[in-house]
């Protein structure tokens, strides 16, 4: 068996008082698309936030490439957040500046690329999105789908190595929707890059997923592929898809 | 990255990645300047991603105008990531035009104008529903006049009455040096009174007023405006300015002749420490003088023209919130020019006032 690319061991998230997850330990796998799913307000946006520390989990081990990361310095945590990419659940674009800018922010910052290698790579990365038209838009002129994309380009900046995708067809039509799985598909087998996506999209799930990951109640019920999900008789999984399937 | 020039092929292998494009960038176009290659032979390069085939995509634009450019030999997956990446089939978009200076200035005085007239507008609708607020209360909520004059008034107190004695304080101070030299030291009580009665009273408490509280207005506006709650209320069939501005409006109508009387006040404190204290007059004749030198006009234009800039600062402080552009980022932008303006208002104002009721 392959080398997990970020491992989670006994993760424990609490705000306040109260626990949100309690006791998560789950492997990503790398070149793999890993589905996390869960009711609305389970716990999976806290999940993705707290493996990426941008909140400090209460306790428990997050490793990424074998290392671990929460006593981790600032710049070699930045070093790992370089190979990773982020889409936000409600886009997180920086308000002031253009779609054009909000994606060349990390090109110029971290690359040396020379001007015309950004331009084109934010062009092609704009149009995978389907987003082209709107390069010189502000965020404010955006509908919320085209946010979305338009923060999805932005995480693809960089070709990073692994990517987070939280909700990312929420809100859009089916055919944007299922094109953005294509996408995701083409990146996975392309650049071999690793996914990791909160979506409730049962086409979506499966078209894409290599592999669940079931939040109920704090807890992880289920970690597995997605036939295994289906047969495992779990009360919860099979609800979840039975009630959503159309 | 490794690149060579066999005959009239350019042979490129390894890695084509963010990491080693930078640095074989200049040499590797430079060097085609020179042997201007017919073929590029892609069979060595073992990894390629964005970066990478944005590198090719750049060649194949610039050298293709000169004879006809054949990339070949790729891997089959290096490839696929070449298709998926490809920006040379894209349209190029053209950027948004920008405007001439002339044709800038002729935009802004335009939008000046507009905006001139659309504050009129909403000073217009603000009159009207204050007045109809007065004898309905339909559309507002309950307490929401007391937690606006809370809000607006008596948490300015601290501030208010810091800086009038401090004022006073001082004005009196910088005066009696020069009174003294001319023995007129009891004149002191009647410059103080009718500097803080006539401008400092209501001028001070006008600017604190509107970097207060016309900035929290057009804050909570604009931030209502761009989170779609004004929306919200008018499908509620509520009317935003009814529920929102109205209240503020009724509140600061009577807070601030409060501010400002007390504000005169606490100034006259201040200036009365120095005539008792450095000038040697007596409390009595100092409070005797202060009064009689203090017409009934003067507290009538005091009182009145700081209610002018109250209203004057709510308006402007909607207007700004109303109007706000943009997301998040318009409600910083909103507040700053709100509080701008209104200050720029009330000293305008002012100024009139003092030249009709001199
Ligand atoms: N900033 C916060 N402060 C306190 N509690 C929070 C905060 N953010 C989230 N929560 C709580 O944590 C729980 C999990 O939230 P989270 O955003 O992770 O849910 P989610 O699974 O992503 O839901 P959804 O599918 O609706 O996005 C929720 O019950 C929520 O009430
Ligand atoms: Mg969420």
């Amino acid at each position: 068996m392959s080398q997990a690319l970020i491992s989670v061991r006994n993760l424990v998230a609490k705000y306040g008082e109260r626990t949100i997850l309690n006791d998560i330990s789950v492997d990503i796998m790398p070149g793999e698309v890993t589905v996390i799913l869960g009711g609305s307000g389970c716990g999976k946006t806290t999940l993705l936030k707290n493996i990426l520390r941008l909140q400090e989990p209460f306790s428990g081990s997050v490793k990424f490439w074998g290392d671990e990361v929460l006593q981790m310095d600032e710049p070699s945590f930045s070093g790992i957040l370089k190979r990773v990419g982020m889409l936000f659940q409600n886009g997180a674009l920086l308000n002031s500046i253009s779609v054009y800018e909000n994606i060349s922010i990390p090109l110029e910052l971290h690359t040396k690329l020379p001007e015309e290698i950004r331009d084109r790579i934010i062009r092609v990365k704009l149009s995978l999105v389907r987003l082209a038209e709107a390069i010189y838009k502000y965020p404010s002129e955006l509908s919320g789908g085209m946010k979305k994309r338009a923060a999805l380009a932005r995480a693809l900046a960089l070709d990073p190595e692994i990517l987070f995708c939280d909700e990312p067809s929420a809100g859009l039509d089916p055919l944007t929707s299922a094109a953005l799985d294509e996408l995701i598909l083409d990146l996975r087998k392309q650049l071999k890059m690793t996914i990791v996506i909160v979506t409730h999209e049962l086409a979506s799930i499966h078209r894409i997923a290599d592999r669940i990951i079931f939040l109920d109640g704090g807890k992880m019920l289920f970690n597995g592929t997605l036939e295994a999900a289906l047969k495992a008789g779990i009360p919860e999984i099979d609800t979840f898809f039975r009630v959503g399937r159309f | 990255m490794r690149w060579e020039y066999r005959g009239n092929t350019l042979i490129l292998g390894g890695g084509l990645t963010y990491r080693t494009i930078p640095a074989a960038y200049h040499s590797v176009f430079q060097s085609l300047k020179r042997h201007k290659p017919s073929e590029i032979d892609l069979g060595e390069v073992e990894t390629i991603d964005s970066a990478g085939v944005a590198f090719l995509d750049e060649i194949h634009t610039r050298l293709a105008s000169k004879g006809i450019l054949l990339f070949k030999g790729a891997r089959p997956e290096v490839q696929a990531v070449i298709d998926t990446f490809s920006s040379i089939k894209l349209p190029v978009p053209i950027p948004q035009r920008s405007m001439g200076w002339f044709e800038k200035l002729g935009d802004d005085a335009l939008n000046a104008g507009q905006n001139i007239y659309q504050c009129l507008l909403l000073a217009s609708e603000i009159y009207y529903f204050s007045l109809v607020g007065l004898i309905s209360r339909k559309g507002q909520r309950k307490g929401s006049f007391v937690q606006q004059a809370v809000l607006l008034g008596s948490q300015a107190l601290p501030i208010v009455a810091l800086l009038s004695f401090i004022i006073g304080f001082i004005l009196s101070l910088q005066s009696a040096v020069q009174l003294k030299n001319f023995g007129a030291n009891v004149f002191i009580a009647d410059l103080l009174a009718v500097t803080m009665v006539r401008e400092m009273g209501p001028m001070m408490t006008a600017i604190i007023v509107a970097g207060r509280s016309g900035s929290a207005i057009a804050s909570e506006i604009a931030t209502m405006q761009v989170t779609e709650e004004i929306d919200a209320l008018r499908m509620m069939a509520l009317n935003p300015i009814r529920y929102v501005v109205v209240p503020k409006f009724h509140a600061i109508s009577l807070v601030m002749p409060l501010l400002v009387a007390f504000s005169i006040l606490v100034g006259e404190i201040g200036g009365g420490l120095i005539a008792i204290g450095y000038l040697d007059v007596s409390l009595p004749t100092f409070v005797q003088r202060s009064i009689e030198i203090t017409t009934l006009k003067d507290l009538v234009v005091s009182f009145g023209k700081s209610t002018v800039f109250a209203w004057t600062i709510v308006i402007i402080g909607s207007f700004f919130g109303f109007q706000v552009k943009g997301g998040a980022e318009g409600v910083g932008k909103a507040t700053t020019a709100s509080v701008v303006a209104s200050i720029f208002a009330v000293i305008v104002l002012d100024a009139i006032f003092s030249l009709l009721y001199l």
